[in-house]
């Protein structure tokens, strides 16, 4: 753990690495264990369900009889149980896990009472198995982002509020003078999911509105699910791993400052632009186009941060699997962001809107830089709460490249032929069912994607279940990277 | 930024900036939409649906149909919605009054449906389609629902709801047994019902395209 001592060194450059502050951090990390280690197999477990899903839901799109005469696993169930179990049972989980592992190094303090965030932890995956099997079985809301069926969400509320007033103590109880932008987004973050969340759930399922207000506040929610939630929790862990790793500073406080709370201001009306050319008020529309093309502004602010935060140090991406996990994620978050801006452009809304270029759109969001930055944060927490390396560097390796290709692949395939299907949609004088065979060679590419996604799973979940099992070591041991840094001699075992 | 106060003032008022905007602000200027009177129908539009359809509406749902079905027209220049026929005019807020839950969608992997009732009024075309999309559009991505219908044997008459299967279809599926038929459930009838109630057959002032007033001379 030769660089933990550079948390305080990238706070404060002033700070001596010393060896207290690493048994301090070793025993915060040792605080957090059973929690992080209950929520990241939950979520690992969630990512395998969901994979499989993802696979029968992509090879219907283009097979349909594929497991035609199971009414369970229907393309619109199928589809609709991948969806919740990527984002509420793998995402969520592990967001959790980071969310809670970062706040309590950055505010340097012990997590008190970890056995509340079991509990938490149970509520919650209990909450999301009984919604995957209740859209299986056909209770969906068919509400988008929020079909888990009524009967099973006040289990996620109980325990997102543990989760959320435990994070809320961990802040207050902080020891670190210097309030660090990745506490500013998990604050910011964990207070907002519960209000989006219960203000959905009134106005769309126990109280609904009338008529197409509804899908305001369906895009409200759906959109800062995105933008209030998962972003934060990505930019957070980025913005703590990407200096970190590097051991310097990161690039500019003030730019950090402004990205933040320009993210705050406009992303949260960004939703609208879902809308565009549906029946709502044009100017809730107008607001929303507005506010997508604002995002520019923290995207880009963010973007200069990371990567030249990153700039002048690329060789450490080939030693560190946090590393380049992270900055792959990074760099998908900054094209990703810019390419939904101009998606909220009418003109490019026309075409897209509808189409496979959104499904493209949302999975580079939700996996090229979400997961991506999961994956990276996982590879550098579990060492450090388990006390064990990572069993095996040729897996570790496995895993990026057949995540990396396989979503590079998928979005970059999707959004070609999506654009094509929305060129072409409009162009009434296409057949529609010329417009659907023209989509076919594009979902095929997209199923061969889902494969090699699924096999960097495997090797993940294949990686983790070796360490769990694994016996700890006696002694120090070396961090498990791609190889080793030639400045960076490692002790012996 | 050091205060944790400070923060969370800002946090809060940024979403609650939002929340009163988009939610609260809509809520207010059309939440309680009312129909509209056709002094020339001598009725309001739009109409609540029978009670059949609005069970369709929940197997609708529960199949999770609105993930490649959009159930909304945009104007007409912005789209080929009005010129692929799927509806005379642009979708407006007041259409989805009385709809407990609204399915506008966000993708179409198939047609909008927002007038599938006015396009396709056979209730035999649907029970076919729905069965086995093929039947009916060679080449569709569409998903089959052969569990929405019966194989059995005719107990009495048969069915006015039997499917008329092309004869070599029914061969090659071994559905040709004497003395069989294949019927909806009633799930399917519910479904279809629902189908052919959605037509938004009826003018509304504000539905009707927008001409920019003529800026060159006085002639009106």
């Amino acid at each position: 753990m030769a660089s933990d001592s550079s948390l305080a060194a990238s706070l404060s450059p002033n700070t001596p690495p010393d060896v207290a502050t690493r048994a301090e951090l070793s025993a915060i990390d040792a605080s957090t264990r059973w929690p992080v280690i209950v929520f990241l197999v939950s979520s690992l477990i969630w990512l395998l369900v969901g994979t499989a899903l993802a696979l029968v839901a992509s090879v219907k799109m283009h097979t349909p009889g594929f497991l035609g005469g199971y009414e369970w696993l229907t393309f619109g169930r199928a589809r609709t149980a991948h969806l919740n179990s990527v984002v509420y049972g793998w995402s969520v989980n592990a967001a959790f896990a980071v969310a809670f592992w970062l706040m309590a190094r950055l505010s340097r303090t012990r997590l008190r009472h970890p056995g509340l965030l079991l509990i938490a932890g149970g509520f919650w995956n209990l909450g999301v198995t009984i919604g995957i099997v209740g859209i299986l079985a056909g209770d969906s809301t068919s509400i988008e982002w929020l079909e888990i069926p009524p009967y099973a969400t006040p289990l996620l509320f109980v325990a997102y509020a543990l989760v959320g007033i435990w994070a809320i103590i961990t802040f207050r109880f902080r020891r670190a003078e210097h309030v660090y932008v990745s506490q500013w987004y998990l604050l910011a973050a964990l207070f907002w999911f519960p209000w989006l969340y219960s203000i959905a759930q009134i106005m769309l399922v126990f109280a609904p509105a009338r008529g197409t207000v509804q899908a305001l506040v369906n895009w409200w929610f759906a959109h800062n699910v995105l933008g209030l939630w998962f972003t934060p929790i990505g930019l957070a862990a980025a913005y703590y791993f990407i200096p970190k790793v590097l051991g310097k500073p990161i690039h500019s406080y003030y730019l950090s400052v402004l990205g933040f709370w320009s993210l705050a201001i406009f992303y949260n009306w960004a939703g609208v632009h879902h809308l565009i050319g549906g029946p709502v008020p044009a100017w809730a529309i107008s607001a929303g186009i507005a506010a997508s093309l604002m995002m520019v502004i923290p995207v880009v602010v963010t973007a200069i941060n990371h990567h030249l935060t990153t700039a002048g140090s690329f060789g450490a991406l080939r030693y560190s699997p946090t590393l380049r996990f992270v900055v792959f994620g990074a760099v998908n978050y900054t094209m990703v962001s810019l390419v939904g801006s101009a998606m909220a452009i009418r003109a490019v809304n026309e075409i897209t809107h509808f189409t496979h270029f959104t499904v493209a759109h949302a999975h580079q969001g939700m996996y090229a830089f979400f997961t991506m930055v999961m994956f990276g944060s996982i590879y550098y927490i579990l060492p450090r709460v388990l006390l064990k390396e990572w069993p095996s560097a040729a897996l570790i390796r496995l895993h990026f490249w057949a995540a990396a290709i396989g979503i590079t692949v998928y979005w970059v395939d999707l959004s070609i032929g999506g654009w094509i299907q929305g060129v072409e949609m409009n162009n009434a004088g296409i057949p529609f069912l010329d417009v659907v065979r023209h989509t076919l060679p594009y979902l095929w590419v997209r199923s061969l994607s889902g494969v090699l996604l699924t096999v960097g799973h495997v090797a993940f979940a294949a990686n983790v279940a070796w360490m769990l099992a694994a016996p700890r070591p006696a002694g120090a041991t070396a961090p498990t990277l791609f190889r080793t840094p030639p400045a960076l001699p490692v002790a012996a075992k | 930024m050091n205060r944790g106060p400070l923060i969370f003032l800002g946090i809060f008022f940024a979403l609650a900036f939002s929340w009163a905007g988009i939610v609260l602000t809509n809520q207010i200027q059309y939440g309680s939409l009312t129909p509209f009177y056709d002094e020339a129908e001598g009725q309001l539009f739009p109409q609540k649906p029978s009670g059949l359809a609005a069970r369709g509406r929940l197997v609708y749902q529960d199949l999770g149909c609105l993930y490649c079905h959009s159930q909304q027209v945009r104007r007409p220049g912005f789209g080929g919605d009005t010129e692929r026929g799927w509806g005379d005019r642009q979708s407006v807020a007041r259409d989805y009054i009385y709809e407990p839950r609204v399915f506008l969608g966000t993708m179409r992997t198939g047609p909008d449906l927002r007038n599938i009732g006015a396009r396709q009024a056979s209730a035999d075309w649907h029970y076919l389609h729905l069965f086995d999309p093929q039947l009916t559009s060679p080449g569709s991505v569409m998903a089959p629902f052969p569990f929405l219908f019966d194989y059995r044997r005719v107990v009495g008459e048969r069915s006015a709801h039997a499917l008329p299967l092309p004869a070599d279809y029914a061969r090659e599926h071994g559905l040709d047994r004497p003395g069989f038929e294949l019927v909806p459930t009633p799930r399917a009838v519910a479904l279809v019902a629902y189908l052919l109630s959605l037509k938004d057959t009826f003018q509304f002032p504000e539905a009707r395209p927008y001409v920019p007033p003529q800026k060159t001379g006085g002639a009106r």
